[in-house]
């Protein structure tokens, strides 16, 4: 038996340990099971074990800094210290034992963090047998998680991570009404999925509007095949999952006799009713964004961000006013009806809307350049008269997807006491001629530009073209 | 007879001629990217008269009636040229309906030319032509043969006289989509393209046989025959589209038996026959960001590939694979830069090395006098990311630098800087 089918069992038998009901505790066969460990959430069943590779203090030294927050700092250090940021200034102290790396002319922006990617349900080779992000089988399968479709072995997180990204949401793609779980994942390379998992990151429910889940249904005859039908779906599935929560409130108040049936589907869409799982929700045009942020209204729960987006750009203030953010591209369009009114300025007028606008990458090949995609969208802001300055621009791939993420408390910005996810970049990030030199995960370095060493590969790369010796 | 009706027609598109008004212009002060023998120029001027170039320099005569264009800090090179496109076919990529470059049929291959279903107000122009992107090679495509027909060149200035040249070359597929539309099999694809080539040879040595009914039969038809005639006399370009080494190898080997004038599109693993091509001057269409094995015929994927084929003395011209977002080829440009590819080859890979590839570098691709007034005033360096095109000319006519993009921006701007007391965005203007 593999490690990795031995640590699978080990995590079943945790399950259903703290699943299940304590027989072994009765002291009598009929009196009342013990149901106290019995609860509508059960723990994570796929707990992380991520844990940061080993790192040694460093100083990063006369660096411009956009450190994620707005602001920026010329000539400025960044101290990292036990996976932490320790310090942020002018001239710090070095201390001893600490690695002091020269960044003159160089940046330093927090790492960037992609809140929409298909990286291990879609990796690197795109065959069938490695398609795994869609689960076109039904409308709502609220039931699925993207992390148990994971490869981590996809190529692409290691040229995501050389372009500087530290932190990705990877989803389940948009053929559903919801689409299951996502999960978010450090970009460290690891056997398994569990290895990536950012501890106590939310969770996020994919859910999308519009075209695409009506086609995939609508093209079978099923159900829906149109947008109302689109909507009545949503609205069917949350008051089910109403219900299922009334249920176990109910019995929760005393615990007395079995606990409802556990619905893995219900047991889902009910965190999110919670306020556990952060809804992330694929929608273009102005009007379903709209439409959706009435459903969230009539179900007591909130929208998270909109990916996509394409048609932000026409309702930024009903966006500020739910406090949902909207993750864009910085220049897709006309690849499908809902995306014809896609405009180069959506980001940045978003933004200037006063809603919190951010960019993604939903590509393994854009995610690789999400500091460029940035600057697109902030130079075409610029151009219109938007005044954005590049370091709030840098918000858009850092601190805004921390938010809708949930995980603006540990990650997103070059603060004290957050973590040392930091990119040292080869100069301006906002230049097309720019690299990330530098990729530090929790204050380790895990990325080095100039160091073979330290630029990963997966196990599928190997013997292929260009990496190994075996090829010819 | 229908094919007569077809080829008239076509030849009759490219007859029309260009606009016949055009203004003089000069533009004057900026850094001129000649792309021809004169270089670099500095402060350079650059004169358009009747949608040509007059005259390019550093001293240069001004015509009394010519409008000036202060390019100042600028750059100004020629225009973009994509090299694989499907402008004026394809409008939205998911509405079937606006889908006009590509067939799933064996009644037309190699014949199957989608230049007579341009649109030349598609929307997807205007998008893309600001942002200075000039001139397009039309790419068809067929689901069904590896023979996917021939493409033209159009300009992007117009509704008239846009088609330039038509056929421009043959397009074909190998490779994994070749594979499968062969039957399933990489040797199949082959076979089917070399018996395409023999019957096209035979057919044109025996036509009076052929029309009395008195020779063997062909697989392919009439027309399919005779759209071939120009690439087995080795006249017009055949765009090959193949990525893996060993697919590159096995095609150039067929290219040369039969004396085609052979490119690779798509080339992913072009680097590793780097120099083979440069040896038979074959020239390769690529897009230099692709680092990801996304296919198994294309493990080798690198963004050195850019870098090695030019290095080795290989033409190589960048394309985006997205008509919508054609524009994107200048960003593309800086990331073969950033991996290495001199900053002027990068430029030559979007404008004058597309016009070599497909033989039209006579009349457009380079800042020369006598050739087409395609050019761009650019704000900045036209591979950095916040550069933009402040003036695109197209054979001499100043470009309106607007699109539907920007109305759209331009209506919804105005809402969120105004207050919400003011009509809703339906009611603005243009």
């Amino acid at each position: 038996m593999s490690l990795r089918q031995l640590s699978a069992v080990a995590c079943s038998a945790t399950v259903i340990a703290l699943a299940l009901p304590a027989f072994a505790d009765s002291p009598a066969s009929n009196s009342q099971p013990d149901y106290s460990s019995v609860s509508e959430f059960p723990p994570d069943p796929f707990p992380s074990t991520y844990h940061p590779l080993p790192s040694t203090p460093t100083l990063i030294r006369h660096v411009t800094i956009y450190t994620g927050t707005g602001a920026e700092i010329d000539d400025g250090d960044v101290l990292m210290k036990d996976g932490k940021v320790a310090a942020v200034g002018k001239s710090l102290d070095a201390g001893s034992g600490v690695t002091v790396i020269d960044g003159t002319g160089k940046y330093v922006t927090p790492g960037i963090i992609d809140i929409h990617s298909h990286l291990g349900v879609y990796p690197s080779p795109g065959v069938d047998a490695l398609s795994d992000g869609n689960e076109l089988t039904n409308p709502d399968t609220a039931n699925v998680r993207a992390e148990n479709s994971v490869w981590p072995q996809d190529p692409g997180f290691n040229t995501a991570r050389a372009g500087g990204v530290t932190t990705l949401e990877i989803l389940p793609g948009s053929g559903n009404l919801i689409g299951g779980r996502s999960v978010v994942l450090k970009n460290i390379p690891s056997v398994t999925t569990e290895g990536m998992k950012f501890p106590d990151a939310p969770y996020g429910l994919k859910m999308a509007c519009g075209e695409n889940p009506k086609r995939v249904y609508g093209s079978k005859g099923a159900f829906p095949s149109t947008l109302m039908g689109d909507v009545a779906g949503y609205r069917q599935a949350w008051a089910d999952a109403q219900a299922y929560d009334y249920q176990w409130k109910a019995w929760e108040k005393d615990k007395k006799g079995p606990p409802p049936a556990r619905d893995i589907k219900m047991e889902t869409l009910a965190e999110v009713l919670n306020g556990r799982v952060r809804v992330q929700m694929h929608c273009y045009r102005a009007n379903e964004m709209a439409t959706m942020l009435d459903v969230a209204k009539e179900f007591h729960y909130h929208i998270a961000a909109f990916h996509h987006a394409v048609e932000a750009y026409k309702i930024p203030k009903l966006l500020a006013a739910n406090g949902t953010c909207a993750a864009m591209w910085a220049d897709w369009w006309g690849f499908k009806m809902e995306a014809w009114d896609g405009i180069r300025e959506n980001i940045p007028m978003v933004d200037a809307g006063g809603a919190c606008a951010m960019i993604h990458s939903d590509d393994q090949n854009g995610i690789q350049r999400l500091n460029q995609e940035t600057a697109k969208a902030w130079a075409a802001g610029i151009r219109v008269g938007l005044n954005i300055s590049e370091a709030h621009a840098v918000m858009w791939m850092t601190l805004n997807p921390a938010k809708a993420l949930g995980i603006d408390s540990v990650t997103g910005s070059l603060e004290n006491g957050k973590a040392a996810d930091v990119v040292l970049w080869t100069g301006n990030p906002f230049s097309v001629y720019s690299h990330a030199e530098k990729v530090f995960l929790d204050g380790a370095l895990v990325y080095d530009r100039d160091d073979p060493k330290l630029q990963p590969k997966s196990d599928f790369e190997l013997g292929k073209l260009g990496v190994t010796g075996g090829a010819l | 007879m229908k094919r007569n009706h077809l080829y008239m027609a076509l030849a009759l598109a490219g007859l029309v001629a260009a606009p016949a008004f055009a203004d003089t212009y000069a533009i004057t002060g900026g850094t001129v990217y000649t792309l021809g023998s004169a270089g670099k120029i500095e402060h350079g001027t650059v004169i358009i008269k009747d949608g040509k170039i007059t005259a390019v320099g550093a001293d240069v005569a001004i015509p009394a009636d010519a409008k000036r264009i202060d390019a100042t800090g600028k750059m100004v090179t020629p225009g973009i040229i994509d090299p694989e496109s499907v402008f004026g076919l394809d409008e939205v990529d998911a509405v079937y309906q606006t889908q006009d470059s590509s067939v799933t049929s064996t009644h037309f291959t190699a014949s199957f030319d989608p230049t007579s279903g341009i649109n030349p107000r598609s929307m997807v122009i205007p998008v893309n032509r600001v942002e200075g992107v000039t001139r397009a090679v039309i790419a068809p495509g067929n689901n069904s043969s590896i023979l996917q027909g021939r493409g033209s060149v159009i300009s992007l200035d117009g509704v008239q006289g846009y088609v330039l040249k038509d056929p421009v070359a043959l397009f074909v597929t190998l490779g994994e989509a070749g594979q499968k539309t062969a039957g399933g099999a990489r040797a199949a694809a082959l076979m089917t393209l070399r018996e395409s080539l023999q019957d096209a040879k035979d057919y044109a040595a025996n036509r009076a046989s052929y029309d009395k009914a008195a020779r063997r039969a062909y697989t392919l038809s009439r027309e399919d025959l005779e759209a071939l005639q120009p690439a087995v006399k080795g006249e017009m370009p055949v765009v090959v589209q193949v990525d893996r080494a060993s697919d590159i190898e096995a095609v150039m080997s067929l290219a040369a038996e039969f004396k085609l004038k052979l490119v690779v599109s798509g080339g992913a693993e072009a680097w590793v026959v780097a120099d083979e091509l440069a040896k038979a001057k074959v020239p390769v269409i690529l897009n230099p960001t692709r680092d990801l094995p996304e296919a198994f015929e294309s493990l080798g994927a690198e963004f050195q590939d850019a870098v090695k084929l030019q290095k080795a003395g290989v033409l190589i011209a960048f394309e985006v694979g997205d008509t919508h977002k054609s524009w994107n080829v200048r960003q593309y440009g800086g990331i073969a830069v950033s991996n290495g590819l001199p900053w002027l080859e990068a430029v030559k890979a979007m404008t004058v090395n597309p016009a070599r590839i497909y033989g039209l570098d006579k009349g457009v691709g380079s800042l020369e006098a006598g050739k087409d007034a395609d050019l761009v005033v650019w704000s900045g360096d036209p591979l950095e990311l916040s550069s933009f095109a402040d003036q695109v000319f197209i054979r001499g006519k100043a470009i309106p630098m607007i699109d539907r993009q920007r109305e759209l921006r331009d209506r919804y701007l105005s809402y969120i800087k105004a207050d919400a007391s003011v009509l809703p965005p339906a009611y603005s203007g243009n």
